[in-house]
């Protein structure tokens, strides 16, 4: 397992860097020292941000400084206590008829795959989430099997509803806002991942696990 | 009692900003917030509202008439000019917008402008804040022609002109901090980054402003995504460097080969279009010293705005500290 960075961003945030490729592991690291820092907050920490291979630290800089937030984290890395819990896992139907997705059959022959094989293998995936990013609401989910991984659209399309299951290399992603998109849209689901209205908006935590269901 | 305003102009760009919202980066939602912190601050302190909330302008600037009451104003920000009804278009400007009056905004030197009023409506909320997040929408909300308020409470502010935060004029270097992914640049590409001049462009919103100047090409663009911040100078695969803004995304791919200090971050996003500057490369713990002293600056200056209090007020205190004036005549 590689070492630890400390990185300062500017003087108000530091990024605790776990490095190396993306990987599950890593990224328990990373959800696991989150999780310590939200029940032992450092004086002066704003909030944190998980990615796939680090975490961000924000905080106030008129109450505390990078070398103080950076070995309180360090600290909690040592202590080893940092257990990784059995993650949350969500069930999400999808639909996979043509109007639900567009891309479905392009990606069918772009993988050598019938539709109904494209289908299946997105079913077998074992997604996680490992960050968010892009817009509000979008979940990063690595776990997309070999077989349908493809590079993305030359250009973003417009025009996908929210609810949307787009795919690109490794990554799968729920579509929360109607925004442009260069991946591949292969499904629709009806469940709402972003409702502004509710108290807690967002569906899923960094470090949960999804599972995809067909819908008919 | 209230007053009742109505937007029959506003630029793109135009939404309601508080101080912004954290604790919701984690699931792609940026701080938002406005543009230019301290002159964000200065129109609330102006209106005695330090924990609301105020209109940010761009460009486009706006047209605004009062339909009902009287409402105390301050318009702070990138020089840009108020008049009512036509007269003397003045920047950092306070006042009273009456029952008829139209309020025009147009933009000055900079780029963004706060407009705030000293009444009460409860804005729009989203994740415990008003700040808007322009493309999504969410929060306080976007304005458009046709949008109203009414205020509850509203009070009058006599005119006056607020005096511009020191340093007066646009910053000829800004202070960056290296990283947090400067290792993926070639060392050439850091000396330049310190000796190169480089030009704010016109391309810019509230996501981020793109940098002119020699492109600073990583040595690789096949990093994980990481977290970024605000004031985080990102390079795209062609070397090309936007810093980022309130609205940023959360993560990016894209590596930043430095991070500008708060407060000039704020700086660098109200320079006018075409304006040149150089970066001054400091450790963090200069960093930190530096935001600190212009921390204490600002609210030194922001102390020197506070609304001065109505006549019967400074009567009434007066009264007590002299206790000679008896209203009775007894």
């Amino acid at each position: 397992m590689s070492a630890v960075s400390v990185r300062p961003i500017g003087e108000s945030a530091v990024l605790i860097d776990f490095g190396g490729e993306i990987s599950t592991a890593t990224n328990e690291r990373v959800v696991a020292l989150d999780r310590a820092l939200a029940g032992q907050p450092p004086q002066g920490m704003i909030e944190t941000v998980p990615a796939y291979v680090s975490l961000m630290i924000v905080f106030d800089p008129l109450q505390t400084e990078c070398d103080r937030i950076a070995a309180h984290a360090l600290a909690l890395l040592e202590s080893a206590k940092i257990a990784t819990r059995p993650p949350r896992e969500h069930v999400i139907p999808v639909r996979y008829d043509a109007a639900s997705a567009p891309d479905l059959e392009t990606v069918a022959k772009a993988t050598g795959l019938t539709p109904d094989e494209v289908v299946a293998q997105h079913l077998a995936g074992e997604y996680r989430v490992f960050m968010y990013g892009f817009a509000p609401g979008y979940a990063y989910l690595g776990g997309v099997p070999p077989a349908l991984h493809l590079p993305r659209k030359p250009r973003a399309q417009r025009g996908h509803p929210a609810g949307s299951v787009i795919i690109a290399g490794a990554q799968c992603l729920i579509t929360s806002l109607p925004m442009p998109t260069g991946w591949w849209v292969i499904g629709h689901t009806a469940q709402v991942i972003l409702d502004p209205a509710r108290a807690q908006p967002f569906l899923f935590d960094p470090g949960d696990v999804i599972r995809f269901e067909r819908e008919r | 009692m209230q007053a009742r305003i109505l937007f029959e102009a506003a630029g793109p760009l135009t939404t309601i900003q508080d101080r912004g919202r954290t604790g919701a980066m984690r699931f792609g939602v940026p701080p938002s917030g406005p543009v230019d912190r301290l002159a964000f601050a200065a129109a609330l302190t102006a209106t005695g509202a330090a924990d609301g909330w105020a209109f940010e302008l761009s460009h486009g600037g706006c047209l605004i008439t009062c339909h009902e009451g009287a409402i105390g104003f301050a318009l702070c920000g990138g020089g840009f000019l108020a008049d009512i009804d036509g007269d003397e278009p003045t920047a950092w400007r306070a006042g009273t917008l009456h029952t008829g009056q139209r309020l025009r905004i147009r933009a000055g030197s900079g780029n963004w402008a706060y407009l705030a009023f000293a009444g009460q409506h409860a804005a729009p909320r989203w994740l415990g804040s008003s700040a808007t997040h322009a493309s999504s929408g969410l929060g306080g909300g976007l304005i458009e022609a046709g949008s109203a308020y009414a205020f509850d409470a509203p009070r009058a502010l006599e005119p006056r002109t607020l005096a511009p935060p020191p340093p007066s004029g646009p910053p000829d270097s800004l202070a960056v901090v290296l990283g947090p992914q400067d290792r993926h640049f070639p060392a050439d590409a850091v000396r330049q980054l310190e000796q190169v001049r480089f030009t704010a462009t016109s391309r810019f919103d509230r996501m981020g402003r793109v940098l002119g100047g020699p492109p600073l090409v990583p040595t690789s663009i096949s990093m994980p995504s990481e977290p970024a911040l605000r004031g985080c100078l990102q390079a795209d695969g062609d070397g090309g460097l936007t810093v980022l803004l309130a609205d940023h995304q959360t993560t990016s791919g894209y590596p930043k080969i430095a991070t500008l200090i708060g407060p000039d971050v704020d700086r660098l996003a109200q320079m006018p279009a075409g304006h040149t500057f150089r970066f001054d490369l400091i450790d963090p713990h200069e960093a930190l010293r530096r935001s600190r002293t212009a921390a204490a600056a600002n609210a030194a200056w922001l102390r020197s705005l506070t609304a001065p209090r109505r006549l019967d007020e400074r009567l009434w205190s007066s009264n007590l500290v002299d206790g000679v004036i008896d209203a009775n005549g007894a």
